[in-house]
């Protein structure tokens, strides 16, 4: 981490949300900035260098999907988006616009700080990792070398699973949606076919969680996507 | 020499056209047809020879019809086997026995026998003929065995009539024998065939011993049994060809020289018609007939169109692709036809040469000359005289018709007389003619041309009795006054041809004008019509001002194809079968009045053919049946028919459209109003939630009371933001339809997050999953189905004290995949298995246990919505046992894949 704490902009039009999530960050020592609209809230993206954004996707001036494609033009820091459950459409617009992350209302705080310390971890860890070698609970994957190993016996993967596998772990804690893995392991032709996804995450599951009913490394969001766990 | 030459390379369409012809046999039944040179061969023996050898082998062989004819050999081939019961039609006060072809459909046999192919039903029956029974038989999957005699070839029957003498007038089309998948030749030497004559063993019909006799001559016997062969020996060269194509032996194909046959209204175009029909056999080439309706020929008598339909019509029957067109010129018309169709043989009748007429060119030359490319083929005529001719009985009936006009005529012929009188002293006879040739030519532009004819000959007679010297004496004496009744005679008779020609041209196009009218009319009002009962109003009206009937409409069903009774309606048809209705509905096809199927019904019924579907049938009587069959009402008729379909279903696809914006508009109100409750109700919770947790964050941190205060805060909120869930997602699912996102996906990841999401709920539980390896795909909407599981492990966390075992199952059956969440627990009220299911129902009333009873409600609807079932029960062995069902359907394929070698390095 840098010296100078990290600087967290939260956008959502409910003040005393606003206010619970800002006593959260201060606690974690972030500086958080306030912001109630969507125009608001591009100025202080724009003003403030900040290192993460919460939005909330209902906001009284617009659509928080434009506010992510706007963000995205130009910066990529970490976006968590604030959403009610039953929402997963908007959930995937919102991801597939380039959000990171979502957070379902009604969340409380220790969820809310398990998230933006992952992200801004991940952010400031970018670029700093060169190493093609990965661990993660009892599995060791070299990238290079395409080898997979689960306590040094190796595990057999078809060339796809070793694609999925090494995208999950390019993007760690974030929340990658059906349409953005198809388009990265199966090409762009494909991001209609879902199931596709669905079945090979069943097979890597199998071949790599302990008990691939409850995994604790390749997470299901229900209507959403995956979510890899390191 | 791995790679094929292209010309060993099978044809792709060819191909197709074979597996698509494959399937198509595979759903029909097989006919098998005993083919004779004659009567007495033994047909009807043989063919119960092979049944009987069919019923041994178990097979369900009945009797459709078989004509013993009393014959004790062959009665006793038919012992043992089931016969159909005829059918009884009244006709003509007599009781005549049928073939009961709804009575063979009903019964459905694997195996039917139907003598006589080519006999012709007794009016009334639901086709004219046999082999259309046969044919339905066929459509319906029953294998048929039949007979057929070869002069009841429709091809062959005029060549049999030549020999023979004797011309059969029950023929089955070549197509029908063509398409039988077997065909077994009974033959029998013709000195055999007479020796079983002479001993009787032959039947013959008593009244006409004498032609019969005359019949079974050695000669003729001969020449039928070679005529039999050969044709049995051509399809067995089809066959060949067949079993050659099929083995890609010579795939080379030719491009095909395809025939046409044209039909004028001369006395030998049937004879052109089988002509044509076997040549094309021959050629093994596709073949098209078409008549060519000019102006000209649209005055004919109506028999002699008649005559020309027919024939179109043998064509038809022969295999034939056929067309009325119309057109100025005949010549011209063909040939674009047979351009436009690839036609590379245009076939036309020999006229004859008429001396008087030596520039004239034959229709032959004429083709050739307009079409220098194709070929032309010139078939003679069975007699001469082509062309339209004026019979003795037509001019006694134009005569009785226009007698009028005769009058007048003779009147206007009398005035000009008279007025001639005085003037004859001044002026000169020379003058005095043109006043007749005034007055023939007004009687032609008036009358047309007999008048004008006659008008010639009085003026002539007229002028020669009072003006011409000697007076009133028909003698002449100046030989130069008979070039003026030549002249007066010639004018008055090309005046009168032209001015009739003229006139007629006007009728047709006035005629025509109307028609179109007509059509422009109907459509308009029809663009106007919003209900089905207007365009049948309208169609009606219409359909009795143009075609003089009257007409009813009756509509399909939306899901089903039953038609609906007919349109109520003030003016139009009152007796409608609903049967014959039904039945042009399913085929397609037009019937009743002038059609192959049930042409004794006066009503015809046309089906309504629209682009997407047949939208009903219209049923039509007409005052005059004779003038529906001309082509160019049948035309109309079919225009109408079209424009109506059309119309219904447009009309149809508003309703479609109106209930689909209703259904939108609703469905988007009732979002957004689910949507700003859901935000309204959640964004306080979600800020007592998070205001319950920033107690912890304050500094200096809370006491344990409060922390204590602050926990259960959290919690509570929790719990009311879960009710206001299901209470929503209720809401949801039952206003209206349930928009489903369905993806197919294995069930095992949907379980898997259910259980993540009920971890806390479930902290205290053992959970155990099993879910067979061979689960298919199941297409689902994961979050919906997620709520499943979800509620009923809630349930089941609820209802067991801690430490029971929860377990989760899941196998696949036929049709589908079987889910069943089990607990050991105390298990459900007996009698309240079902009743838990309903909204705000608990299994316990007392209120220890938190909720509101939707739980099992949103599992129900939820599951109901993916098509499946659930039910609860209580298991043998104690606890309560939860179990639906979702419909397989057909997952997608999914391929298999290698699996990478360790260490291999990628490109």
């Amino acid at each position: 981490m840098t010296t100078s704490s990290p600087v967290v902009i939260i956008i959502e039009d409910e003040a005393k949300l606003r206010r619970f999530v800002k006593l959260a960050l201060e606690a974690e020592v972030c500086e958080v900035f306030e912001a109630d609209s969507v125009k608001r809230g591009l100025i202080e993206a724009g003003t403030r260098q900040p290192d993460l954004v919460l939005l909330d996707l209902g906001l009284p001036d617009g659509d928080g999907i434009d506010f992510i494609r706007d963000l995205r033009a130009w910066s990529e820091i970490p976006i968590i988006v604030l959403s009610a459950r039953s929402a997963e459409a908007d959930k995937v617009a919102a991801l597939d616009a380039g959000a990171d992350d979502y957070l379902t209302k009604p969340f409380g705080a220790a969820e809310l700080l398990a998230r933006v310390r992952a992200h801004l971890r991940r952010r400031f860890r970018a670029g700093a990792t060169g190493s093609a070698l990965f661990e993660f609970g009892r599995i060791k994957v070299d990238l290079g070398k395409r080898l997979v190993e689960r306590d040094g016996q190796p595990i057999h993967l078809t060339p796809i699973e070793f694609r999925l596998l090494a995208y999950l772990i390019a993007n760690p804690d974030s929340v990658l949606t059906h349409r953005q893995l198809l388009k990265a392991v199966w090409g762009p032709s494909h991001t209609e076919d879902s199931h596709y996804v669905r079945v090979y995450m069943g097979h890597l599951r199998r071949k790599i969680e302990d008990d691939p009913t409850r995994p604790e490394h390749i997470l299901t969001e229900s209507g959403v996507g995956y979510r890899f766990l390191s | 020499m791995s790679n094929l030459p292209d010309s060993d390379r099978p044809d792709p369409d060819q191909l197709l056209a074979r597996i698509q012809e494959e399937e198509s046999r595979a759903l029909r039944g097989k006919l098998k047809i005993f083919f004779g040179a004659s009567a007495g061969v033994g047909k009807t023996y043989a063919m119960l020879g092979a049944a009987r050898q069919q019923v041994l082998q178990d097979v369900d062989v009945v009797i459709g019809i078989v004509e013993t004819h009393g014959r004790m050999e062959t009665e006793v081939m038919a012992d043992g086997i089931e016969r159909l019961p005829m059918k009884e039609i009244p006709y003509r006060d007599r009781i005549l026995e049928e073939f009961d072809l709804d009575g063979a459909l009903a019964r459905k046999p694997a195996l039917i026998l139907v003598d006589e192919l080519a006999h012709s039903n007794v009016p009334g029956s639901r086709h004219a003929k046999r082999w259309q029974d046969v044919e339905e038989l066929l459509a319906a999957g029953i294998d048929v065995y039949s007979t057929v005699n070869v002069q009841h070839l429709e091809s062959l029957n005029d060549v049999v009539s030549g020999i023979t003498g004797i011309r059969v007038w029950e023929t089955v089309p070549d197509k029908a024998f063509d398409a039988a998948d077997e065909v077994v030749l009974v033959d029998l030497p013709p000195d055999e065939l007479l020796q079983r004559l002479k001993d009787g063993k032959v039947y013959l019909p008593n009244q006409a011993e004498r032609a019969i006799r005359n019949f079974f001559r050695k000669g003729n016997l001969i020449a039928l049994r070679e005529l039999a062969l050969r044709r049995t020996a051509d399809r067995v060269d089809d066959q060949m060809l067949q079993y050659r194509r099929e083995q890609f032996v010579a795939p080379v194909w030719q491009t095909r020289d395809s025939l046409l046959a044209c039909v004028g209204p001369g006395e030998g175009s049937e004879r052109i018609v089988r002509t044509a029909a076997r040549i094309a056999g021959r050629l093994e080439v596709p073949w098209h007939a078409i008549y060519v309706e000019t102006p000209e020929l649209q005055r004919l008598p109506d028999a002699k169109r008649h005559g020309i339909l027919r024939n179109l019509k043998l064509a038809q029957e022969l295999g034939a692709q056929t067309a009325s067109l119309s057109g100025a010129d005949a010549i011209e018309t063909a040939v674009k036809y047979a351009r436009t169709h690839n036609l590379g043989k245009i076939i036309v009748g020999r006229d004859h040469l008429r001396p008087w007429r030596p520039w004239y060119r034959s229709f032959a030359d004429r083709v050739g000359h307009a079409a220098p490319d194709l070929d032309v083929i010139q078939v003679a005529r069975t007699e001469g005289e082509t062309g339209p001719q004026l019979h003795a009985e037509d001019v006694v009936e134009s005569v009785a018709r226009d007698w009028q006009a005769y009058v007048w005529t003779a009147g206007v012929c009398g005035l000009a007389g008279a007025i001639a009188a005085p003037l004859y002293q001044v002026f000169d006879l020379a003058n005095i003619v043109m006043l007749f040739l005034l007055a023939v030519l007004l009687v032609a532009v008036r009358f047309g041309r007999g008048p004008a004819v006659l008008a010639s000959f009085l003026s002539v007679l007229i002028f020669d009795l009072f003006y011409v010297q000697p007076r009133f004496s028909f003698a002449v004496s100046d030989v130069q006054y008979l070039m003026t009744f030549a002249v007066m005679l010639a004018v008055g008779l090309i005046t009168g041809q032209l001015m009739a020609g003229f006139k007629y041209q006007a009728q047709v196009a006035t005629r025509r004008e109307e028609r179109v009218r007509a059509l422009y009319e109907m459509s308009r009002s029809l663009s106007a019509a919003l209900m089905p009962e207007q365009i049948a109003e309208i169609g009606e009206h219409f359909l009795e001002a143009e075609l003089g009937g009257k007409a009813a409409f009756l509509l399909a069903g939306e899901d089903d194809d039953k038609l609906a009774p007919p349109l109520a309606s003030t003016k139009g048809l009152a007796a409608v079968d609903m049967g014959i209705a039904q039945w042009a509905f399913d085929h397609g096809e037009a019937a009743g009045l002038g059609t192959d199927t049930l042409a004794g019904s006066p009503v015809l019924y046309l089906p309504l053919k629209a682009p997407m579907r047949l939208r009903g049938v219209l049923a039509l009587e007409p005052s005059n049946a004779d003038r529906l069959m001309a082509p160019e009402q049948r035309r109309l008729l079919d225009t109408f028919a079209s424009l109506i379909a059309i119309a219904l279903e447009r009309v149809h696809y508003v309703d479609v459209a109106q209930s689909t914006t209703v259904q939108m508009e609703s469905e988007r109100l009732r979002n957004s109003l689910l949507a700003a409750l859901s935000h309204d109700l959640r964004t306080p919770i979600s800020v007592v939630v998070g205001l319950a947790d920033s107690m912890f964050l304050t500094q200096p941190p809370p006491t344990d009371a409060q922390a204590d205060i602050a926990c259960s805060l959290r919690e509570e909120a929790l719990r009311i933001s879960s009710q206001v869930d299901n209470l929503l997602d209720m809401a949801r699912l039952q206003a209206g339809r349930v928009e489903l996102n369905r993806q197919w996906q294995p069930l095992d990841e949907v379980v898997g997050s259910a259980l993540k999401t009920m971890d806390r709920a479930l902290a205290d539980h053992r959970v155990k999953v099993s879910l067979d390896d061979d689960l298919p795909l199941v297409e689902i909407d994961s979050v919906l189905m997620e709520r499943v599981f979800c509620n009923l492990l809630e349930n089941a966390a609820k209802y067991t004290p801690g430490g029971s075992q929860v377990e989760i199952m899941a196998s696949a059956t036929d049709k589908t995949v079987q889910v069943r969440v089990e607990d050991n627990g105390p298990g459900l009220p007996s009698g309240k298995e079902e009743i838990i299911f309903k909204k705000f129902e608990r299994g316990q009333t007392e209120s220890a246990t938190p909720g509101v009873g939707l739980g099992l409600a949103i599992c129900r609807a939820i599951v109901e919505a993916h098509g499946g079932e659930i039910r609860a029960e209580n298991r043998s062995q104690g606890g309560a046992r939860f179990v639906f069902s979702l419909p397989k359907g057909v997952p997608p394929e999914i391929g298999k894949e290698e699996l990478l070698e360790a260490g291999e390095q990628q490109p």
